[in-house]
């Protein structure tokens, strides 16, 4: 057979192919499992960065799963706020859940602040949890920015009245510009940053154009833009709104709120607001 | 025998560097060199995928019809750097996703190319594989040159220890935005080739 024949060629080329498809694929396939395991423990770990729990972000595996493991979550059904008891939260896909028609639900476009169309029925809250009392509030959100969806955690503190804490573990910003929602001394601004106004159901936080003047009004909602990326700048305060708004976590931060007791634990200033928004 | 070994694997690394006087590979020289373990963790993956691509295509050399040789090169490099890829996901997972894009782009490094093509397509297995390891040195130590001058000037730290305390934590040290940018790494390598010429006058070109 001559190799620059037309049948040597075919045959060549039909070998080479068989033999790298198997290679690639035999690879990919074996390799899985520990991939995702890393993908997991990635996940957790932005976790914990962004509600400020760690602070190394080289923390060891075993670290991040000790700390992890002082965390427990809940699946909320968005729709009511409620916690939905049948769902397990161990195994809650919510990224798949979304995916499918059966366990999301399309979002109106009117409602669509955040641009991801559709979302899931249910979603995961984790709680940082001291004993009993729960010490802050994690969640996952997910918007879209210049050029691709952002996913992170947002951490609120027990009153879900001031931001703990924010990260981004996912995107495909451009690095240098509006990929630095990864940036730890932006971030370190919200921290103390207030999410809501004078209710629940108004969300006010705000990623601002340019530098935020701390003595103008309305200051304590605002952290600086990312200059040259007011478009990613935009969706990061698209995101925040749809996700504490009353079509994301917003029913049951209320019923959290209404559900805590009344006594000394929750300082007379944030129930008055509390009632102002209820009349 | 041993002489041509050495000649192969020796002469890449500044005799015949592949970036310096062959001037291939500069993207990527550009775009992984911001920290020193990114730039060595490239470093490792273009080595591998320049020996093993070298090895198999001089395996298959007397068998590859010249009308597709080309495209037989290209696959049998993907599929290596997928492989490459595959592994960096699952054993230094940290660093593969902050180089994302990257390691998929040494399919594109002219260097993995232009050995096949240059080298491995007329000599045997063995020479090719140690004309790899050379040229992926070669292309090492130009990155590593470049990143530890870029991690040093940009953050004042080298493999994320501090050398030059930053004036933002109370040290003196006022890091330049520059060097982080990859044109930054333009000016280092134009640096490179001019120290190995003003070194061994015989690369300056005719004027």
């Amino acid at each position: 057979m001559q190799k620059d024949s037309v049948v040597g060629t075919v045959v060549v080329a039909t070998l080479l192919c068989v033999v790298c498809s198997v290679l690639v694929s035999g690879a990919a396939v074996s390799l899985k499992d520990k991939q995702e395991a890393n993908r997991v423990l990635d996940v957790k770990k932005n976790l914990l960065l962004a509600s400020g729990i760690l602070k190394d972000k080289k923390a060891s595996r075993e670290t991040v799963e000790e700390e992890f493991s002082k965390i427990s979550s809940d699946v909320v059904d968005l729709a009511t706020g409620e916690v939905a008891a049948d769902v397990d939260a161990e195994t809650f896909d919510q990224r798949k859940a979304a995916r499918e028609p059966k366990t999301s639900v399309r979002i109106p476009a009117d409602k669509d602040l955040a641009d991801i169309k559709s979302r899931s029925k249910y979603a995961k809250v984790y709680k940082l949890m001291n004993n009993d009392t729960v010490e802050m509030y994690i969640f996952p959100i997910h918007g879209k920015g210049l050029w691709s969806t952002m996913y992170g955690f947002l951490a609120l503190g027990p009153e879900f009245k001031t931001i703990k804490g924010i990260g981004f573990y996912q995107h495909g910003e451009t690095p240098g510009l509006g990929g630095e929602i990864e940036n730890a001394k932006w971030q370190s601004q919200w921290v103390g940053k207030h999410a809501f106004g004078e209710t629940y159901t108004d969300v006010k936080f705000k990623v601002t154009k340019g530098k935020v003047n701390p003595s103008a009004q309305g200051s304590e909602y605002q952290v600086d833009g990312l200059s040259g990326a007011t478009i990613t700048s935009n969706g990061v305060t698209a995101t925040v709104q749809y996700w504490l708004g009353q079509d994301g976590f917003g029913k049951y931060i209320e019923n959290q709120v209404s559900a805590q007791p009344s006594d000394d634990q929750v300082n007379n200033e944030e129930e008055t607001k509390q009632q102002e928004g209820e009349a | 025998m041993w002489n041509s070994v050495k000649k192969t694997l020796f002469d890449p690394l500044f005799n015949n560097n592949p970036i310096a006087l062959q001037i291939l590979g500069i993207c990527s020289a550009l775009a992984v060199t911001t920290k020193m373990d990114k730039s060595l963790v490239m470093c490792a993956a273009v080595i591998a995928v320049v020996a093993l691509s070298n090895l198999s295509v001089s395996l298959i050399r007397n068998y590859i019809p010249s009308s597709i040789r080309i495209i037989v090169q290209m696959t049998i490099i993907a599929s290596l750097v997928i492989l490459t890829d595959q592994i960096l996901k699952a054993y230094v997972y940290d660093i593969a996703k902050e180089m994302a894009v990257f390691i998929g782009l040494i399919i594109t490094n002219c260097i993995v190319m232009g050995r096949a093509e240059g080298y491995a397509m007329k000599n045997g297995p063995f020479m090719s594989f140690i004309d790899g390891i050379g040229n992926g040195i070669g292309y090492s130590i130009v990155l590593i040159f470049v990143a530890f001058f870029r991690e040093l000037f940009g953050t004042g730290q080298v493999f994320g220890i501090t050398f030059f305390k930053l004036a933002g934590d109370g040290g003196w040290y006022q890091p330049n935005g520059f060097a982080l940018l990859a044109p930054s790494a333009f000016v280092l390598i134009g640096l490179f080739i001019w120290g190995l010429r003003t070194w061994k006058i015989d690369q300056v070109e005719e004027m």
